[in-house]
């Protein structure tokens, strides 16, 4: 067993070129902040559209000039006042979900940018703090009021998400998991419509999530226990070498994959999604539904792959159970819903247990896949961005689908809606069927791919079940095809016409999914080149 | 090099988009024009193939999983099966996509609760699109892609403009076909797995993983059987075949040609592309099953063809007899049969696609498909009965239709291969000219009830005609000079079984023909 590193201060090198595209998400969230406080109040949202997404494309672009020269460097430690070097790791792994995540990021906020189909203001209520259905409110949504706190909020998030993905120690992640969660647990609170609905969901997911971080934490003190290290290397070499009983270990791993998995939303702790997806404003739910699931998928492979790979044969069997079950409990309660918020939750309910198939799987080159394939790593990530698209755009039709000027999220006001318009019932197909799997969309490329690696892994009889439950999977969309297409139309959803924002977003969203379906090529070849962790990182 | 193949197979999808842009009433000429250039570029690349032209679109398309774009119609020796056998089922699906818009010029038109023509011919043209990729595919995932893919403009081909029970039918269809689909995924992510470790990289094409080394195990046979579950439910095959009969139903008669003629196809073509190709071994392992199977889809469908009261649901009973004969022919594992096989695949197509068109229009004329409502229809209308005869009589293989030839091929195969077999499949023509020629009695012959009098007052208008004519002249011409058909087919069912090690196989053979 190691001895503790002495507790001294070293101050950290930090390589701020590497680091800048945290720094600009973070910088920006700060000014966002000061923005709040003094810019005048017909300004701010202006200011802060336009502030979040600037420095999203700054960040994304850094990332983008330092492609080529980054990918094996380190930055040493920034965030906790540890002497251990290496809290954050830049590696290729880290360069591609950096990319997803700023790419999402922009993509979503682009949503919360979207003032047209609510009538001409954000879809964050006009004042949080009033009680729903109070005379405040009331004056508060007449004097035309906005929570533009919300994009300060989302910027916070995501630069959580962005150090999660790259943490690596334990204190480090731990800490990137809460600023990704709180920003979150605020914006939950904020919808304009349905407001108890809203506040409900915000308190489940903080009670929930705050559950979740503390067996998080034990965990890392469990693993703590076992190896005297919280850098990843440091477990590495403890997992491969220990002479230690693996109990603390085992209860380690556990406890932090409960934290992890709960964030993904994995059963059996996913009893938080529905009610948090719907409850949520519909463009934070997007940017819940894709940017944390990245953040925490990037998260769970680093710690399983890179610090507990050598424990390998310990979890898979756990993970294995837990995909079974995610995938099966997500399909089958998906099918029943209808609420087409609802139905979405427990379709990425689904969609997480699809993952952990790859996960399971663990085909990596440490257990000796071939250079320049996919593997499970490149199979996720892959897998992430064909759902990221799809779903962020089906959460964009949902806002523009509007009754009595409220989103119509109830499947039967849906009815006939893709024969009254067809272009935005075309979109919807083309994205549920993604969801769905079919071929010539990007989700069919990706579950090709997680599958692949499950079996490279020799967890066939794993891909058998999940392609079983693919088939039930099919029928959750197909029902809402069915709904959109071949129902009698009830007349009492609208399309709403959007704004500049929303047809974006869904424009990228289409065209995503249709050019990661047919040509994916470009894409998995930058992420079979890159998408690879740094291992047993040298101090 | 001009990609050919690549053209003749995107034609499609772009009239698609032309006709989605077009006004309603020019959609379908568009639609027409489109389909009649995608049919003369199929004769183009024939031509071109026959004088020694080498077909082949090949890029990587998925390096990192070993996936390839690869369109081609390999010549024998070139290290895969030959291309013949693609080359006649392209040619039948640029045949019969043209006729079967001419014979739904009117559909979509004004109908209340049905959907627009625009929309239908283009999803007629993306029917076809999708098969002719499938076709010509070098690559096992492409493959799979398009098998897959044709299920989605297909579903809503029969949820747009079908019966009343419309949804209902085509969402069985989409699962059963989805259902298939996915299992076959399973089985490609497992070619694709173990055959990269037999050859060091991963790869999907089939001239490789015909080469890969696989050495049987449990695991190949389940592989093996989930790819032959998604084709037999495909090419449905009793027990796998309740779908069909519904989808046909409330289908529209264009809609029901192309997905019997050439949709169903995909079935059979993937039984000789993958099961045979790859999987000779386990074809083998599994042939007893599999002729049960067929057998009781030929004596089954055949039985229940001549049970049905309604009209769509005889013909697409009908068909799975036919289709229990075509995979008796490829699994008795002989290289007549094998061709036969492969020819009863397009003499179906003609006949069964001449057949469903022609019912369409009596369908049409009366305004019910149930088999009691009719009667006499030869006195009012003798064109129309006098093509429902001839397709019927090719439907039931009679010598002089083309139909003949291919069933004839198919029984002398499974003759060598074993007598009962032979005997039972036999049975199954006999039952054949039952339902054939009880139906035509049915319908054309005897007095002339009021109803028919009232709805059915005029024969066969010329436009069609036309889609019927060169159905007709097609399989008269083929049941009298099939050789040019069969010196396609038969370089394709020469390779397949030099590849399954037809000289393996011989010894079977002679030992039960001893017994």
């Amino acid at each position: 067993m190691t001895p503790l590193a002495p507790l001294a201060f070293t101050a950290p090198t930090i390589n701020y070129g590497l680091f800048a595209p945290v720094l600009f998400v973070l910088g920006a969230a700060c000014v966002g902040i000061l923005v709040e406080a003094f810019a005048p109040r017909a300004l701010r949202f202006q200011i802060q559209v336009a502030l979040s997404l600037i420095a999203l494309a700054a960040a994304f672009v850094n990332l983008v000039l330092n492609w080529g020269i980054a990918s094996r460097a380190l930055i040493d430690p920034v965030t906790v006042g540890q002497v251990v070097t290496g809290s954050l790791i830049h590696d290729g792994a880290t360069q591609v979900m950096w990319a997803m995540l700023l790419g999402f990021g922009f993509v979503s906020l682009l949503l919360f940018a979207e003032r047209r189909v609510h009538g001409g203001v954000t879809a964050f209520t006009p004042m949080a703090a009033a009680t729903p259905g109070s005379k405040a409110e009331t004056e508060a949504a007449e004097a035309g009021l906005e929570h533009t706190e919300a994009f300060p909020l989302a910027l916070f998030s995501l630069s959580g998400m962005l150090l999660i993905v790259a943490a690596n120690d334990l204190l480090t992640m731990f800490v990137a998991l809460e600023i990704l969660s709180f920003p979150l647990y605020v914006l939950c609170g904020l919808a304009r419509h349905r407001r108890l609905l809203s506040q409900e969901s915000a308190l489940k997911y903080f009670l929930l999530g705050s559950g979740a971080s503390a067996m998080l934490l034990f965990g890392v003190a469990l693993v703590f226990g076992y190896s005297g290290s919280f850098a990843y290397d440091g477990i590495v070499t403890a997992v491969t070498l220990s002479q230690e009983s693996d109990r603390l270990l085992i209860g380690g791993v556990a406890l932090i994959a409960v934290g992890l998995l709960f964030k993904i939303g994995a059963v059996p702790f996913h009893a938080w999604v529905p009610d948090v997806y719907q409850g949520a404003p519909t463009p934070v739910t997007s940017f819940m539904a894709v940017c944390t699931k990245i953040a925490a998928a990037g998260a769970l492979l680093r710690i399983f792959y890179v610090c507990f790979g050598g424990a390998r044969l310990t979890w898979q069997p756990v993970i294995a159970a837990v995909a079974i079950l995610t995938m099966i409990v997500g399909t089958v309660v998906a099918i029943v819903q209808t609420d087409i918020k609802r139905l979405l939750a427990y379709s990425s309910v689904a969609h997480a247990g699809f993952l952990l198939t790859a996960v399971t799987g663990a085909a990596t080159t440490q257990s000796g896949l071939a250079d320049g394939q996919l593997g499970s790593v490149g199979a996720i990530l892959f897998y992430l961005i064909g759902y990221g698209f799809a779903t962020i755009g089906c959460f964009a039709v949902v806002t523009v689908v509007r009754a009595h000027g409220r989103e119509a999220t109830e499947l039967s006001q849906w009815a006939g809606l893709g024969r009254r318009y067809p272009v935005i019932g075309i979109s919807m197909v083309i994205l549920l069927l993604s969801l769905a799997g079919i071929p010539l969309t990007a989700g069919f490329v990706g579950k090709f791919a997680v599958f692949t690696a499950a079996w490279q892994g020799g967890y066939w009889w794993l891909a058998l079940v999940a392609v079983l439950v693919s088939v039930v999977a099919v029928y959750i969309y197909l029902r809402v095809i069915i709904v959109l297409f071949f129902r009698e139309p009830a007349g009492e959803a609208e399309v709403t016409i959007a704004g500049p924002m929303t047809l974006i977003v869904l424009a990228i969203s289409l065209i995503g999914t249709l050019v990661l379906g047919i040509a994916p090529a470009p894409v998995t070849n930058v992420i079979a080149q890159a998408a690879e962790f740094l291992h047993a990182v040298a101090g | 090099m001009f990609p050919w193949l690549t053209v003749l197979a995107a034609l499609p999808i772009l009239g698609a988009i032309l006709v989605a842009l077009s006004k309603q009433r020019a959609a379908r000429v568009v639609g027409l024009v489109v389909a009649l250039a995608t049919l003369a570029l199929g004769v183009v690349v024939t031509v071109l193939r026959q004088s020694g032209t080498e077909m082949l679109d090949q890029i990587e398309w998925l390096p990192s999983l070993g996936s390839h774009y690869a369109l081609g119609l390999p010549a024998a020796g070139s290290g895969d099966a030959d291309g013949g056998m693609a080359l006649v089922m392209v040619l039948l699906t640029v045949v019969l996509v043209p006729l079967v818009l001419v014979a739904e010029w009117r559909t979509g038109m004004g109908e209340s609760g049905r959907w627009s023509s625009q929309a239908f011919v283009a999803l007629v043209l993306l029917v076809e699109s999708f098969s002719l990729f499938c076709f010509l595919s070098l690559d096992l995932l492409l493959f799979y892609i398009f098998f897959e893919a044709t299920l989605i403009p297909m579903y809503f081909l029969i949820g747009g403009w079908g019966g009343v029970k419309r949804g209902a039918a085509a969402t069985k269809f989409l699962l059963f076909g989805l259902a298939g689909g996915l299992v076959m995924l399973f089985a490609v992510i497992g070619t694709g797995v173990v055959a990269g470790d037999a050859l060091g990289t991963p790869s999907f094409l089939f001239s490789d993983l015909a080469r890969a080394e696989i050495a049987d195990s449990p695991l190949i046979k389940t592989i093996f059987i989930a790819f032959f579950i998604a084709f037999a439910l495909k090419a449905p095959m009793v027990p796998g075949h309740t779908w069909l009969p519904e989808a046909a139903e409330e289908s529209t008669p264009g809609g029901a040609a192309l997905m019997v003629g050439i949709l169903d196809k995909l079935g059979t073509f993937g039984m000789i592309r993958v099961c045979l190709w790859i999987f000779p071994e386990q074809s083998q392992w599994a042939t007893p099953v599999i002729l049960v199977l067929a057998l009781l889809s030929i004596v089954y469908g055949a039985l229940a063809a001549i049970g049905q009261k309604n009209l769509m649901r005889l013909i697409a009973f009908t068909s799975i007899s036919h289709f229990g004969f075509m995979v008796l022919g490829i699994f008795v594992l002989t290289e007549q049969s094998l061709t036969g096989s492969i020819f009863y695949m397009v003499n179906h197509g003609l006949s069964t696609g001449a057949l469903y068109l022609v019912i369409g229009y009596l369908i049409a004329r009366r305004g019910s498909a149930q088999v009691a409502d009719f009667g006499g229809v030869i006195q009012i209308a003798p064109v129309l009965a006098g093509f429902t005869l001839v397709s019927g009589l090719a439907g039931l293989a009679l010598p002089g239709t083309s139909s003949f030839v291919s069933e004839f091929m198919v029984l002398a195969g499974a003759w060598s291969h074993n007598q009962v077999i032979a005997g039972i499949a036999t049975f199954g023509t006999v039952l054949a000219a039952l339902y054939i020629l009880w139906l035509y009695q049915r319908l054309m012959t005897g007095p002339v009830p009021d109803e028919v009098a009232a709805h059915v007052t005029t024969d066969l208008t010329w436009r069609e005609r036309i889609a019927l004519i060169p159905l007709v002249a097609l399989f008269l011409v083929l049941g009298f000079f099939p050789a040019p058909a069969l010196d396609l087919i038969n370089p394709t069912s020469e390779t397949v079984m030099i590849n399954a090690g037809a000289d393996e196989l011989a010894p079977r053979y002679t030992v039960e023909e001893g017994e």
